[in-house]
């Protein structure tokens, strides 16, 4: 029994024969001609590999879509680039053979886009390697192999390329394992659109004597594990049979309405990193967005994101969701999410140090700008803004009188946006529960940022992994914090929410329920187990003296 | 001739566009150029303008010359400002 680790990129259980994939690097040495005859090669070669690729975006048209074939017509054009031509041409006339220059050419072109500094653009590197790749086969005369399936495989390989995917036999194919690859590459965006339990980047190569074997893929905590003992695979049998029949079960439950026993009905939304994952949210059947963290805006540019690009992507979020809820947090950067421009000062202790709201009083603009994308944004769908790190009612006076400006300059300029749009706060600080009455009154909705509050209530930093044994988080005085909040914010009819990890803790549901918690937000794969677990609840008869007491 | 642009598409000229931009200034007799952040890149080869590393909010230059640089000129801006 061999076990590997890496990312889940789709959460499920697959179990079945283990399919290797190699992609031979050697080139086989044939007979070179002079540089001539090599330039010769190489142009004829071009154009078969250009045919080939404009054949491919055809057939990925039909398959997977036009977007997720424009990824050929690229390929074609980076085939036939002139910078790629000038540097094959180099290495030939200096006594290389073709094929091998195509192939280092290319290796060469990919590494400008591994130094940069957008994961997207870095991404791209793989694509640059694919095509000499198969420049380099043309050269040689072999044409890519097609991945031959003759039962139903777990694929396992370094990385498949975009062309190896759309040819496959979708079928046959169980979930994939890749040595290395993101949970942007191609192969995990088809295994979530196919809904295969698939584990990314395992750092480790599964060696040849494996091929054929027995092999589970366990998508919930990201583990492969090759040949298994008899005990480990009934294990994984069993799990896959109950978690396949229970998301058939839950199936059922889309579209439906998540109302407990006694007819409380609570909102599932669900937490986002930008507005692609709105479409996981979605698909999933989240009745809005309870969480859309604006910082990767922040962490993946090199300079503060204009409002323009900010409202871009506030906007498309909005649109997509089509009048379902959109909650966005202001910038969260301080603690463990910086940004080298920000030039912050080092910390002893970054949690407890200038982050989020305090970073924004210190520096105004950058709230001013942000604000001015999201009311922006809120012309365009139902969107509304929550401030992180709040620990007084003095902050969020203050973002509301900065909200006050805004809303003011762009009435000026004419800028459409929703007069009345909800300002809420995070409550993820003991401070905030503990004066959840004063803060009610100034916020239009609460959101309580549960592992915050847990590591700020218990003292335990949640990054020490050492600490675990310490926390509980089903701590009494975290639980009698929630309902605390939960109280005041009803006392002044304004809403209140959950979007940390305890949203989806389903041991804690008829609690908040009980809590007359609103809505609780997580992450897409969680919503419909949430709402069968709502479904089943009883809140009046839960007695919350048996949570808090 | 040219002409400045803020580039709008949230995730700049990625791939897509990319391509689109060198298809139309392979149109052209005349050479075309992108220009970001000081540096330059021929608009005719893929990986120079991929390689600029454009991304939203970025002002870009793009600039013709030739024998049908106005032609390219039109063609060009009409491309980039219906793409990005």
């Amino acid at each position: 029994m061999t076990e590997y680790c890496g990312k889940s990129v789709f959460e499920g259980i697959a179990v079945g024969k283990l399919k290797i994939v190699r992609h031979d690097d050697a080139v086989a040495v044939r007979e070179q001609g002079t540089p001539e005859e090599e330039r010769n090669k190489f142009y004829a070669a071009r154009e078969k590999a250009v045919a080939e690729l404009q054949a491919l975006y055809q057939q990925a048209v039909s398959s997977v879509g036009e977007s997720e074939a424009e990824i050929f017509s690229m390929h074609a054009m980076m085939t036939e680039d002139a910078d790629l031509e000038d540097a094959v041409l180099a290495k030939i006339d200096a006594g290389e053979p073709a094929a091998q220059a195509a192939e280092e050419a290319g290796f060469e072109l990919s590494q400008a886009f591994i130094r940069m500094d957008d994961e997207y653009m870095r991404a791209r590197a793989v694509d640059v390697i694919d095509v000499a790749k198969r420049l380099g086969g043309y050269i040689l005369g072999k044409k890519e192999e097609e991945i031959v399936l003759d039962e139903p495989s777990i694929l396992a390989s370094s990385d498949f390329t975009p062309s190896e995917v759309v040819r496959l036999d979708k079928g046959k194919v169980l979930g994939f394992v890749t040595t290395f690859g993101s949970e942007t590459s191609h192969t995990a965006i088809l295994a979530r659109t196919l809904a295969l339990p698939s584990v990314v980047n395992i750092r480790d190569s599964i060696d040849m004597p494996f091929d054929g074997k027995m092999c589970i893929v366990d998508g919930f905590s990201g583990k492969v594990i090759v040949e298994p003992d008899e005990q480990t695979l009934s294990l994984y049998l069993k799990k896959k049979t109950e978690t396949d029949a229970a998301r058939e079960r839950r199936q059922a439950l889309v579209g439906k309405k998540s109302i407990t026993q006694d007819g409380r009905e609570v909102h599932i939304y669900c937490n986002v990193g930008n507005s692609e994952d709105v479409k996981a949210a979605l698909q999933n059947d989240g009745e809005g967005v309870g969480l859309f963290r604006s910082e990767f805006l922040y962490l993946e540019s090199e300079d503060y994101p204009s409002e323009e690009k900010q409202y871009m992507e506030y906007s498309r979020a909005a649109k997509l969701l089509e009048g379902r809820l959109l909650v966005i947090r202001t910038m969260d950067i301080g603690a463990d999410k910086q940004a080298s421009y920000f030039k912050l000062p080092r910390e002893e202790n970054p949690a407890l140090g200038l982050r989020s709201v305090r970073i924004c009083m210190e520096r105004p603009q950058i709230l001013y700008t942000q604000l001015r994308a999201i009311y922006r944004a809120s012309a365009d769908g139902n969107v509304a803004a929550m401030v992180p790190m709040i620990i007084s009612v003095k902050e969020v006076r203050w973002v509301r009188e900065m909200a006050e400006k805004v809303r003011a300059d762009l009435k000026k300029e004419g800028l459409a946006f929703n007069e009345k749009m909800q300002i809420g706060i995070m409550i993820e600080t003991p401070a905030a529960a503990l004066i959840a009455d004063e803060l009610a009154k100034e916020a239009d909705f609460f959101s309580i940022g549960s592992n915050d509050l847990i590591q700020y209530t218990l003292a335990a930093d949640r990054q020490n992994q050492a600490l675990e044994k310490f926390v509980d988080t089903h701590h009494k005085a975290i639980l009698r914090l929630i309902r605390y909040a939960a109280d005041c914010a009803h006392a002044e009819g304004k809403w209140i929410g959950i979007c940390g990890e305890l949203a989806r803790d389903l041991s804690l549901t008829a609690f908040f329920a009980a809590c007359g918690i609103d809505e609780l937000s997580v992450s897409p794969p969680y919503v419909l187990p949430l709402r069968e677990k709502l479904l089943s609840v009883n809140a009046s008869q839960t007695d919350l003296s048996e949570y808090i007491k | 001739m040219s002409f400045e642009y803020v580039i709008k598409d949230s995730l700049g000229i990625h791939a897509r566009p990319a391509g689109l931009v060198v298809a139309e200034a392979k149109k052209y007799q005349s050479a075309v150029t992108v220009e970001a952040k000081g540096k330059k890149a021929d608009a005719k080869r893929i990986f120079a303008v991929m390689s600029l590393g454009v991304k939203c909010g970025d002002t870009v230059i793009v600039t013709c010359e030739g024998a049908d640089a106005e032609a390219a000129y039109v063609g060009m801006k009409a491309v980039i400002e219906s793409n990005l």
